[in-house]
């Protein structure tokens, strides 16, 4: 019963995030209308770094425990996260197209980083499609996935650094993106980031109860 | 103990060696794909006047589709042969992967040693700074062999080898490209080491952080 009054929680916080996004006056002067893909666009980035963060938790523990569970979870959230990465690309590209004219560039950190992203996940799922026994799907996966994850940090942390010394024109870039967060701004980009994780966190929980029922039903079979 | 670890890391190392010496195939195999890579390289690009950038950029990618083609083999070869039980009988993980590491860092040794002067021949390179060139390479290729040697293990496990190896390894091999190439860049472009020092620091942190990480999850991989 709480569980369906959190739904439709949920769905009106959701609701209101869609209507007041687009009723209010535009976040950025200078970009305009199209500036309204930041209430989207961020939420989809920080819930891509949320479901990979799960995933290497419960890779982690899978390596420990080797409980089939923990292991679903671990792929379960690579899946959504991977879900979420292609949302912040294609909206992130989107948003480069209007800012700075052009679909894709190189020599955005930003965007390089989450091409990496999706490039580690997509090598990751690849990899448990070609090993076939489940157990030795997981322990490898799992260690893929924890060795990858160290060359996240190169990309957030060295490589725009590196860049930006090539580069220094580029800190033009940063300028563009600092928004102004006032008036109606900030609560509603608050609410979206808040009611897109909640969202992801149901799907992620909605999957395992979803996985349970399955396992169930073939024991019992 | 510690005595015996290192002689037996060698021994797995010799082993290597011995197998290779019969049949020379992952060293026939690595140096004839980057030297057909090289060739293609120098026939349709020759007549053009590259700049440093360019040139440093094809040298790595040279390498890298060399080693992508040969680095997987000291693991598969031991699935494929039915010889890795005995090696897990015979030493503890962290033997196998120290010997491995060794053999492949060896590997693209020799392929640099080969394809550097031919390179320097077909593609016109004039080196200012030798040493800086040659430190870059060194620090290069340990990354390269720090990184790939467990995904080395990691496909030996998989059904589909060849292709998943590239697959898995360009993500992780980024960094290390991209710091290996401005090294070299500032080695061919005579930026000298002040020009290098940030690469270089990328490129030993590199190393350090993928030997970790695989010598701690090469328990998993190995007895997965």
């Amino acid at each position: 019963m709480v569980r369906k009054y959190l739904q439709v929680g949920l769905f009106v916080l959701l609701a209101g995030v869609i209507y007041f996004s687009f009723t209010t006056p535009a976040p950025q002067q200078i970009i305009g209308e199209a500036s309204r893909i930041f209430y989207y666009h961020i939420p989809m980035a920080w819930l891509t770094f949320v479901a990979y963060a799960v995933n290497l938790i419960y890779a982690i523990r899978f390596l420990k425990t080797h409980s089939e569970l923990d292991d679903f979870r671990s792929l379960w959230s690579a899946e959504l996260g991977t879900m979420f990465c292609v949302l912040a690309t294609i909206s992130g590209s989107l948003f480069a197209k209007v800012t700075w004219g052009v679909y894709w560039t190189w020599s955005e950190p930003r965007m390089l980083s989450i091409f990496i992203l999706l490039l580690i996940y997509g090598a990751y799922l690849s990899l448990r499609a070609a090993i076939p026994t489940p157990e030795r799907k997981g322990i490898i996966s799992a260690a893929y996935s924890i060795f990858a994850f160290p060359t996240v940090p190169f990309f957030i942390f060295i490589m725009p650094r590196m860049m930006l010394s090539l580069h220094p024109a580029d800190s033009v870039v940063d300028k563009n993106l600092h928004f102004t967060m006032g008036g109606s701004v900030l609560p509603i980009f608050l609410v979206s980031l808040f009611s897109f994780t909640v969202l992801y966190f149901w799907l992620f929980g909605l999957g395992i109860r979803l996985h349970k029922v399955q396992l169930t039903r073939s024991e019992e079979a | 103990m510690s005595s015996d670890w290192t002689t037996k890391a060698l021994a797995v190392l010799a082993k290597d060696i011995r197998t290779e010496l019969r049949t020379r195939y992952s060293l026939n195999a690595l140096f004839m794909f980057a030297f057909t890579t090289l060739v293609v390289v120098s026939f349709s690009l020759g007549q053009l006047s590259l700049g440093v950038q360019v040139l440093s950029a094809l040298y790595w990618i040279i390498i890298f589709f060399a080693s992508m083609s040969a680095l997987s083999g000291v693991f598969v070869k031991e699935e494929d042969a039915k010889t890795a039980q005995t090696l897990r009988l015979f030493a503890r993980p962290s033997v196998i992967y120290a010997g491995k590491l060794i053999y492949n860092t060896l590997l693209l040794t020799i392929l640099c040693a080969l394809l550097t002067p031919l390179y320097v021949v077909f593609m016109n390179v004039t080196v200012p700074d030798w040493p800086l060139f040659l430190v870059v390479v060194l620090l290069g290729i340990i990354g390269l062999s720090g990184a790939t040697t467990i995904i080395g293990a990691i496909v030996a496990k998989a059904n589909v080898r060849g292709a998943l190896f590239a697959v898995l390894s360009f993500p992780v091999l980024l960094p290390l490209l991209v710091a290996a190439i401005g090294g070299t860049d500032a080695a061919l472009g005579g930026a000298g080491w002040a020009g290098a020092e940030n690469h270089v620091k990328l490129l030993v942190a590199y190393a350090v952080i993928m030997i970790t990480a695989s010598a701690v999850l090469f328990d998993f991989v190995w007895n997965g």
